[in-house]
């Protein structure tokens, strides 16, 4: 029973790894259909902008918690730029055309971004100090749980919840639903489409750098590669859960998480990917559009 | 319409043979000699060492007039450890025209070019290639390696975890890649033998962000040790997330962690950890100088299989130098038959291409460095 607990939170955790880049997925793919794959890479960028600004402020002799606040704050700028000025070289021009090409443009953009870092910073691994803090009460559970993967856990939580009531309830979030609904009806009504683009992408890209700091003070490394990998599996929980929807993202990381975790636990880890991916398969033969994803109703 | 087509194909061939001839014949005769090996991605730390290695050594043999009264040049090309892309750069060094290859880094890409240099006749010293079937299957009689075939040093991680450690339970988690399996399953093999129960013994996703599950699995099976097969990113996320949940066990490695890369990521983490690799040989007057060279050339310290690779183009030329041509029998005789001084000591290769002279020691990370166990 403890070793089922440890394998369950074990797995939560990794869930709530995947869950904060398959949110980026997820809002991309909602709005215009395309599968961001440079996504990875924003995070991997956003890793290394807190690194090196942590770094900085670091030697600037800056308290932990301001380095942390700073550095967070400014990498997540910084990636958001990224993918704002991303989205308008690459995918803004081929919006209306076939969807391959957009996706094509994508994985070049992914690879443009991997050998941008891997020449203007380092091939190497690098260490990640980790500026987030301890909890000392966790000390006796730490062969449960550790510090940083409860603060994963918490920000994963709370970027869901806040996102479904941007969604829900603000004026971009109802510009947004229109948007993914009918792009040229919303169009039409005066939405402002290319804002609302715009928009997504600032705020997965945000998203994204959380992610890469988060996720690389849990990891303590960071490479140029690590987007690719971690974006991988990112993509198949949004598949998951339902590509488009937010709940759907996070569940089907959770659902991910589980599998490879218990998987491993109680089968082998050799075959963590054939889990994962066996249980992608079942449930897009159950549900073709994801277990939390809207049907799409093909216009005639 | 055909004739004329062959008659076309004629001059063309001849007009090739003529231009290369000319060139020749005006630029000055070199020995050309091909680098492979990981040169950008993931593993360049481990390959870019020996592109420094070949060129310094390069470098001081051209200042004293080459070899036989010829240059010597080096043609590099990057594989970054993925066969797919080694037997591309084969084919490019093979069309290239190089007598030899120094190379490649890992395992899995030297075996995929392998083949090419053997149907190309080209004698091939890799700096790094451990996997032990490279030489002992005889599949590959073109194929040399200054360093000692993992299952030396799998051979000497299990005797020091069952006679030094003395550990009766143990773990055992690799990459699932040629290089990091191939140690894993022989340390298993050999700690068996020894009368260790291995417990586990699992591979695991290289690149995944979180192991904690196989780290608690770790836990589970109460083990007093963990060997890995594998490379240094994995391993320090492995026993950073192992002393997070408060395990305290011995971890034990191979050459792939032997590298300074490892202490600097995995930090207050890396201390303790064991891992075999080639034996120390700063105290030999070659070595010394090759790394005072690097130091002045590149102002840095020499990376991961250094000497090996400088040893391994010393021991190269010096086989052209002593066959006195650039053929492949007369190299492969001279590198079989004469013991030569390099940066590793006074060594030789046997009729399977393993080296003579030189072999493994266990080191441990003491105050954020790796100092050799005796």
């Amino acid at each position: 029973m403890e070793y089922f607990l440890k394998l369950f939170l074990s797995g939560t955790a990794k869930g709530s790894i995947y869950a904060l880049m398959a949110l980026g997925y997820t809002m991309v793919y909602g709005i215009i259909q395309l599968i961001n794959f440079a996504h990875g890479e924003i995070y991997m960028i956003g890793g290394f902008t807190a690194l090196i600004l942590g770094g900085f402020f670091f030697s600037k002799g800056m308290p932990v918690g301001l380095v942390l606040f700073f550095s967070v704050l400014l990498s997540i700028m910084y990636a958001a730029a990224f993918g704002f000025t991303v989205e308008k070289i690459a995918y803004r021009p081929l919006r209306g055309k076939p969807r391959l090409s957009a996706l094509i443009s994508a994985i070049g953009v992914s690879i443009v971004l991997q050998n941008f870092v891997l020449l203007s910073q380092t091939e190497k691994f690098l260490p990640f100090p980790s500026y987030l803090p301890e909890f000392s009460w966790l000390q006796p559970y730490k062969a449960y749980i550790n510090s940083t993967q409860l603060i994963i856990l918490a920000v994963t939580t709370v970027i869901m919840v806040l996102l479904t009531l941007l969604i829900k309830f603000t004026r971009t979030g109802k510009a947004m639903r229109a948007t993914a609904q009918d792009m040229h009806m919303a169009q039409l009504v005066g939405v402002d489409v290319n804002r609302v683009i715009s928009v997504t992408f600032i705020m997965g890209s945000a998203l994204a750098a959380i992610g890469g700091v988060l996720i690389c003070s849990y990891m303590g490394q960071i490479n140029y590669y690590i987007g690719f990998v971690a974006g991988i599996k990112a993509f198949v929980a949004a598949v998951l859960g339902g590509i488009g929807s937010i709940p759907g993202a996070v569940l089907g990381s959770f659902i991910l998480g589980w599998t490879e975790s218990f998987g491993t636990g109680y089968i082998s880890s050799d075959y963590e990917d054939a889990f994962a991916f066996v249980i992608l398969i079942v449930i897009l033969l159950i549900k073709p559009d994801g277990i939390l994803g809207r049907t799409q109703k093909q216009k005639v | 319409m055909k004739r004329r087509n062959t008659v076309l194909m004629v001059f063309a061939m001849v007009s090739l043979l003529v231009l290369s001839g000319a060139q020749s014949a005006f630029g000055a005769p070199v020995i050309k000699i091909g680098v492979a090996g990981a040169h950008s991605g993931d593993l360049a730390s481990y390959g870019l060492p020996t592109v420094n290695a070949a060129k310094l050594v390069v470098k001081d043999i051209n200042a004293k007039g080459g070899i036989n009264g010829q240059l010597v040049e080096l043609v590099i090309e990057d594989d970054q450890c993925k066969p797919e892309l080694a037997t591309n750069a084969a084919a490019k060094l093979v069309s290239s025209r190089v007598v030899a290859v120094i190379g490649h880094i890992c395992s899995g890409a030297t075996k995929a070019a392998l083949g090419i240099y053997k149907d190309s006749e080209l004698v091939t010293i890799s700096p790094s290639a451990t996997n032990p079937p490279l030489t002992q299957s005889g599949e590959y009689p073109n194929f040399f390696r200054t360093i000692a075939p993992d299952d030396a040093q799998a051979k000497l991680a299990a005797d020091f975890l069952t006679k030094t450690l003395k550990l009766k339970r143990i773990a055992v988690l690799h990459d699932k890649g040629d290089y990091g399996k191939g140690f894993a399953e022989l340390v298993k093999q050999y700690a068996e033998e020894n009368g260790v129960t291995v417990a586990l013994f699992e591979g695991v996703n290289p690149g995944a962000p979180d192991y904690s599950a196989v780290v608690n699995k770790i836990g589970n099976a109460k083990v007093d040790g963990v060997v890995w097969g594998g490379y240094h990113p994995e391993a320090s996320k492995l026993v950073q997330q192992m002393k997070d949940k408060g395990m305290n066990i011995p971890f034990i490695s191979d050459d792939g962690v032997k590298d300074n890369t490892f202490i600097e990521v995995a930090g207050k983490y890396a201390e303790g950890v064991y891992a075999t690799g080639p034996t120390d040989t700063s105290s030999n007057p070659l070595a010394i100088k090759a790394i005072e060279d690097h130091k002045k050339e590149f102002g840095s310290e020499p990376g991961a299989f250094y000497l090996n690779a400088y040893a391994a183009t010393q021991a190269l030329l010096n086989a052209i130098a002593k066959a006195k041509s650039t053929d492949y029998d007369k190299i492969v005789a001279a590198l079989q038959s004469e013991y030569v001084d390099t940066a590793l000591g006074r060594i030789s290769f046997d009729k399977r291409g393993d080296i003579i002279g030189f072999g493994f020691s266990v080191f441990q990370v003491q105050n954020g460095k790796y100092v050799e166990l005796k």
